[in-house]
């Protein structure tokens, strides 16, 4: 527990220097505020920005910072350094992990706010955006750990992170690209927080956001066993 | 302490180390010398437990390199030549880190910022520090812990003199705390200096090993006097009791500008048995 504890104090004072990394948890909370705010139209739907970009949120900034923040740690080697300090591969991911994910949900408690979130609802948003920000860690978690260095989690990151946050922007627009992306999780926590407001949600859409969970699992498993983290 | 025992490393086709033997006793300083490429860092990574050998056996305590654990990790000070320094914090908070892993108290780390000068650096972030800061950073957080061994490689590469000198200081300190400490440098003056051991490495093969001041007797085959005289005249004599007549003349007339033996020193050893340097 002591390094499980030491890594998420590291990574705390090291993400209030990285700007790279505190964009992506504030963007999108920032850019929902401002959108719902600035942009008032007849027949918007309630909480149209809050729940678009809680899914983009979701689909990026989870991913992209896991990824960048292995790779990172990989190419300046101080990932070997702490591992060659009695601190276990679990215990550096679950300190890591364990923070990214807090600070995201730090970033949706905000998101929920600006949607006028309450009660049931507020909790029943943070359940939703908890599972879908743990999928997209498990996928962060994979491509940092199979890179070898930044410029390789960038290459593999983007591309795959495009995927999980465009593509539930897209599929409102497109009904090819909605049955498409209804396998992604990304797009079953879009269906969910909108359902939120309307009717009861559906158990498909969890057992999507589950499966992904386990597929993403089991894609880090395969990289942590190919590469491992040093 | 630490045994090597034909140790072999592989790298496809290319053979990095070939059968290293070595004994290294609990509180010497052991320096591993051989130019760029001779083997001392996969060497060090065989010792740290970072590589497993293609064949032979390294014991460290008693126990198999290849399977050293976080515990025995816990009694060692490794410093490798990529630092691993967390750039964007500072040089405090960088410390401050292991001594929360390490469970030290935080009071140790101006301490031990003190003991390599970096104290007045302590706020300054580690990637804004020059190459020989970032090293004595470096080996601050080894010496932390105060390990029973120090594994350091090139610890005072690319430092000046007067840092050279302090990291020398430190080591000293730590071997009188009876801190065993394996060094690889391509430093030959520093290897005598410091080093009550060591092996000279040239393409995977331990060439030499023993005390500095030994292997440079042993290597002494020209055992002359060379004398510079205030007229100019350079001469060299056998250094015997056939000399002390002469230099009794010379000294009593106050002709010598400079005298010296000709004892090699430790590159001059290893371009001996090699046939080139040690850069």
């Amino acid at each position: 527990m002591r390094n499980i504890k030491a890594v998420f104090w590291k990574q705390i004072r090291d993400t209030l220097k990285n700007k790279t990394i505190l964009i992506q948890f504030v963007m999108f909370p920032f850019m929902a505020f401002v959108m719902e705010q600035a942009v008032v139209m007849e027949e918007m739907p309630d909480h149209f920005f809050v729940n678009l970009f809680s899914s983009m949120y979701v689909g990026m900034a989870p991913l992209i910072v896991m990824s960048a923040i292995l790779a990172e740690e990989k190419e300046d080697c101080t990932l070997k350094v702490l591992l060659m300090s009695d601190v276990k591969p679990i215990e550096y991911l679950t300190g890591t992990g364990g923070y990214v994910w807090s600070a995201c949900m730090l970033g949706s408690c905000v998101l929920g706010l600006v949607g006028g979130y309450q009660g049931r609802e507020f909790a029943a948003f943070l359940g939703i955006m908890a599972g879908g920000i743990a999928a997209s860690l498990f996928v962060g978690a994979a491509i940092g750990t199979w890179s070898k260095n930044q410029m390789m989690a960038t290459s593999i990151g983007v591309p795959v992170m495009m995927l999980f946050s465009f593509l539930p922007m897209l599929s409102m627009f497109n009904e090819t690209v909605h049955k498409i992306a209804g396998i992604f999780y990304s797009e079953q926590v879009r269906i969910l927080i909108d359902q939120m407001g309307q009717h009861g949600m559906e158990m498909k859409s969890f057992v999507v956001i589950f499966l992904n969970m386990a597929a993403a699992l089991c894609c880090f498993v395969l990289a942590y066993r190919k590469c491992g983290l040093s | 302490m630490i045994k090597l025992t034909d140790v072999v490393q592989c790298f496809g086709e290319h053979e990095v180390l070939r059968g290293v033997s070595l004994q290294i006793r609990k509180g010497e300083i052991f320096g591993l010398l051989g130019p760029s490429g001779a083997g001392k860092t996969t060497l060090i990574k065989i010792v740290t437990g970072q590589l497993k050998p293609s064949a032979g056996q390294v014991m460290v305590n008693g126990k198999n390199a290849a399977d050293l654990n976080g515990s025995m990790y816990l009694r060692m000070g490794i410093m490798m030549d990529s630092y691993g320094l967390y750039g964007r914090l500072s040089c405090y908070d960088n410390l401050r880190l292991f001594a929360k892993i390490y469970g030290t108290a935080e009071g140790k780390i101006d301490e031990v910022l003190k003991k390599v000068g970096l104290l007045e650096a302590k706020k300054c972030p580690a990637g804004k520090l020059s190459k020989g800061m970032r090293g004595r950073l470096a080996l601050a957080r080894a010496v932390m812990n105060e390990p029973e061994i120090l594994f350091l490689d090139e610890p005072t590469s690319g430092l000046d003199p007067a840092a050279t000198k302090q990291i020398h200081e430190l080591l000293l300190a730590e071997q009188e705390k009876n801190t065993t400490i394996f060094l690889t440098t391509h430093n030959m003056a520093e290897a005598e200096k410091l080093c009550s051991h060591v092996a000279l490495l040239n393409e995977g093969t331990i060439v030499e090993y023993g005390e500095p001041k030994e292997i440079c007797r042993k290597y002494n085959h020209q055992n002359q006097l060379q004398i510079r005289l205030y007229d100019g005249r350079y001469l060299e004599l056998k250094n015997d009791c056939r000399a002390v007549g002469t230099l009794q003349t010379y000294l009593e007339q106050g002709m010598i500008e400079t005298i010296h033996s000709t004892e090699p020193n430790l590159e001059t050893v290893f371009m001996e048995l090699t046939g080139k340097g040690l850069v």
